[in-house]
């Protein structure tokens, strides 16, 4: 098992640094940042010259990724246009997406396996039929349609929830942005669990486990469950990382200043720094996440075993 | 939930020093009369002379106030700080500055507070990208020279006299220089400001009517009424707290749920309903931007001579009145000369300079394409940049235009750039083949800083780098008359010139928009679409 782990490090190291070369270099090949710094009109060359050389973008691109990296590994990711380090900017977003992402990993989870599990086992009923139609309909519908639809009707309409999220963004202000967040991906946890149930339920462990005479209970929570959970593990844990970097939409709506935010103004403004900073700790989240799952499927599942 | 918070007491008490007079006043803002308003992230620090838009531009307004202040309705510049500024020959002036006015954390406002402040501005190791505010005083290519290293730190054409007199030498005859003081780059620092620039930078202290409170950087900026304020504009509210919205949609809902009081930025998709979701709570008044279409006159299919029948052609091809009216829902009017009708007649605006130029003629417009020798290249490729500012939409429609009254579906397309600095890129680096897109807000409501940044040779903002020189030359005579209406005058002979020689295409004219709720009353907003917050009033 720790050698597992240390193996799966290991292996992080290649696709670290390759995904950040090639973030790198995509924003690199957008063209001069400070060119548009200055509004409707031309840096004059003195200004812009001065800002290049402060920025280091008057150095050859891999000496830039180097200079950068370099920095990285001491804990400085730069500075944006704004004066701000990217640290900080970090320390302001991060929290807010990752509260963002535990209210969707909630919702996925609680909703998504509940609504799977009871649909597997009354397949073919109304309520499986219904289930069914409504997932449909959560999967086919974009994201920013049903954020902008609940934020009119609960904000506007109702006036149940503020439309927009507070710059603290406390949990509660983001029961509703996290539950349009989770959308799709609890459409297709609820399928996925449906799914591995009723294919499960006709193995031959769970009908040796019902005919011991075990409770329907324990049979579901420990034998059904517990196997058939392991397709779903993979989508939620992988999904982590989805939901952090792919929250842009849902916190443009709702204005939630996050990552999403960083991410986007990052791009706009060309900012090297605040841009690859940000995907690089997205990047080692989704790395550790998926670490994390494999390691899960050995709690799941006692046939599995790392060595 | 309209940001009440713990956090100014703390802060107040950490900053006792610095801000006594302004948070005995931020006790004020607790009861209630504080009003909210959308906000964007500034993209530079938010110092005076490095900021060039206008959302740290809201925040300077608030916070500072120059030798000179623009009147929120007629724009003309009137003394605020200035006891007076007198020159006799539009080179040396010599500055008194009005006794009285403090800084908020109780520092004297002096001639030194200018000095200080302009020269940090100027010097190139500032790294202040308005800078150029600076270059008619003598002493500028020292302090911030083209290449090289600065030989200077500070410019020798200012010169403090005594507390309260300085003079200024410009390097050249410049008769509206006072004039051009209202500018925020233009605003005097308190000795902080040089002694702990990073405390400063985290909680800017200015002489406004405003103090600020806290400042969240990217989320939030609370300012709040300052008592003790000398000014004769003194807040009528008791402070703003500026939110930072990333989409104008957000800000535009949280205005409808009543989450928030003021949004500045109405989106154009939103502008169908804007009467009857806020019942006549809009306003839609005229600001000082022009939006045109310029020419790339480096590109040796647009740069040679005759061509000017082409360009002319073009713009009598473009339906204005349709456009502003369809897309734009009126917060667009059809351009009819190069500067804008916030200047008035008195300053330099003429209504239908432009002429028969502007108006739509597919029929001429065919004719006099096809006698400038038809389109450079066979095709228009108008460039924009298609990340802010819904440019797509009109670039399409202008595009259509084109091509309905040539008669030829190939006439026009758009060029769209994915960011805004790469499109200034293509731009700076002259590697634009047909007319892109120029937008133009002024920085002072004076008609030479809607002609001589864009058109005089090798200006700051002359894109297309154009260049002639009789309007070079009667731009030199307007600014050495010492008389003002000599030199609008002159300054109008110089527009005549652009006419001729259509350099640019004439759009339309920008207005600002605001829709506020039911809280507010009184809500203007200026010539630089800012809304005019000290005279804001909330019930």
């Amino acid at each position: 098992m720790g050698r597992y782990v240390v193996r799966r490090l290991l292996q992080m190291i290649p696709v670290f640094v390759g995904a950040t070369l090639l973030i790198f270099l995509m924003v690199n090949v957008m063209g001069d940042p400070v060119a548009g710094l200055c509004g409707e009109r031309a840096c004059d060359p003195a200004t812009a010259a001065r800002l290049r050389h402060d920025f280091g973008l008057d150095q050859p691109v891999w000496q830039q990724y180097l200079t950068y990296m370099g920095n990285v590994f001491t804990g400085d990711f730069g500075t944006a246009f704004n004066g701000q380090k990217v640290t900080e900017l970090m320390g302001s977003a991060f929290p807010v997406t990752i509260r963002l992402t535990i209210v969707a990993i909630v919702f996925e989870i609680v909703i998504g396996i509940v609504l799977g599990v009871v649909t597997g086992l009354r397949r073919g009923r109304p309520v499986d039929t219904g289930v069914l139609l409504v997932t449909l309909v959560v999967i086919s519908v974009p994201t920013f349609v049903t954020g902008l639809l609940l934020q009119l009707l609960l904000g506007v309409e109702w006036e149940w929830i503020r439309p927009s999220v507070s710059w603290s963004a406390p949990f509660d202000e983001l029961i509703v942005p996290g539950l349009v967040l989770a959308s799709v991906s609890l459409a297709y946890v609820t399928r996925l669990t449906r799914t591995s149930i009723a294919e499960n339920t006709r193995a031959d462990y769970v009908r040796t486990a019902v005919a011991k005479g075990l409770p329907r209970r324990r049979v579901i929570t420990r034998h059904l469950l517990r196997n058939s959970l392991i397709p779903v593990v993979t989508f939620i844990g992988t999904d982590i990382g989805a939901l952090m970097g792919g929250a842009i939409v849902t916190e443009r709506i709702f204005n939630i200043h996050g990552v999403g935010y960083q991410l986007y103004q990052g791009i706009l403004r060309q900012n090297t720094q605040t841009v690859v900073g940000f995907v690089t700790v997205l990047v080692l989240v989704f790395l550790v996440a998926n670490l994390l799952v494999d390691l899960l499927y050995a709690v799941l599942d006692p046939r599995i075993r790392y060595a | 939930m309209r940001g009440r918070t713990h956090a100014p007491w703390a802060v107040c008490a950490a900053a006792t020093v610095l801000v006594t007079a302004g948070c005995g006043s931020g006790g004020g803002g607790e009861s209630g009369a504080v009003l909210s308003s959308s906000w964007g992230d500034p993209q530079n620090p938010l110092e005076p002379a490095n900021t060039n838009e206008v959302q740290g531009g809201k925040v300077l307004s608030m916070v500072f106030r120059q030798l000179k202040q623009y009147d929120p309705k007629t724009g003309k510049a009137e003394d605020m700080l200035a006891e007076r500024i007198e020159t006799s020959d539009s080179r040396n002036f010599r500055v008194t500055v009005k006794k009285g006015w403090t800084f908020s954390n109780g520092e004297e406002v002096t001639a030194r507070s200018f000095v200080d402040a302009w020269n940090y501005g100027a010097s190139l190791r500032n790294n202040q990208k308005n800078a150029y505010f600076f270059e008619y005083i003598e002493g500028y290519d020292k302090a911030h020279p083209d290449e090289g290293r600065q030989s200077a730190d500070t410019l020798s054409g200012l010169k403090v006299v005594d507390d309260h007199t300085f003079t200024v030498r410009l390097k050249q005859k410049f008769s509206s220089f006072p004039d051009t003081l209202g500018y925020a780059a233009f605003a005097p620092l308190p000795r902080a400001f040089f002694d702990d620039h990073d405390a400063w930078l985290a909680k800017p202290v200015g002489n406004g009517p405003y103090v600020v409170q806290s400042y969240t950087r990217g989320a939030q900026l609370t300012l709040r009424k300052w008592d003790q304020y000398p000014g004769p504009d003194k807040a009528r509210n008791d402070g703003v707290d500026l939110r930072v919205y990333t989409d104008s949609n957000t800000a535009y809902t949280d205005l409808l749920a009543r989450n928030l009081d003021l949004v500045d930025d109405v989106p154009a998709t939103q502008l169908k309903n804007v009467d009857t979701d806020l019942e006549g709570r809009y306003i839609n008044t005229p600001a000082g931007i022009i939006q045109t279409l310029a020419f790339p006159y480096y590109d040796k299919g647009w740069g040679k001579a005759g061509v000017d029948k082409v360009r002319t052609g073009l713009s009598r091809a473009i339906d204005r009145e349709q456009i502003t009216e369809t897309i734009f829902r009126g917060t667009r009017t059809p351009a009819t000369d190069w500067t804008s009708p916030v200047l008035g007649a008195d300053g330099g605006f003429q209504d239908g300079l432009c002429g028969d130029a502007c108006v739509y003629d597919p029929a001429a417009a065919r004719k006099l394409v096809e006698e400038g020798g038809g389109l450079p290249g066979g095709q228009v490729r108008i460039t924009y940049n298609a990340d802010t500012g819904s440019h797509r939409e009109w670039v399409d429609a202008v595009c259509n235009s084109i091509n309905n009254a040539l008669k030829n579906d190939k006439a026009c397309v758009g060029n769209p750039v994915g960011t805004f600095a790469d499109f200034r890129n293509r731009i700076s680096g002259q590697k634009l083949s047909g007319p892109f897109r120029a937008g133009w807000q002024m920085d002072y409501p004076l008609i030479q800083n809607f002609l001589q940044p864009l058109y005089y040779t090798d200006a700051s903002s002359n894109d297309g780098k154009w260049s002639n020189a009789e309007f070079d030359r009667f731009v030199d005579e307007a600014n050495a008359e010492t008389d003002t209406a000599a030199a609008i005058k002159k300054f109008q002979q110089a527009e005549g010139v652009v006419r001729d020689e259509m350099a640019a295409i004439p759009l339309w004219y920008q207005n600002g928009s605001a829709g506020y709720s039911e809280r507010l009353s009184n809500v203007a907003l200026n010539p630089f679409s800012v809304p005019v917050y000290d005279q804001i009033e909330v019930s």
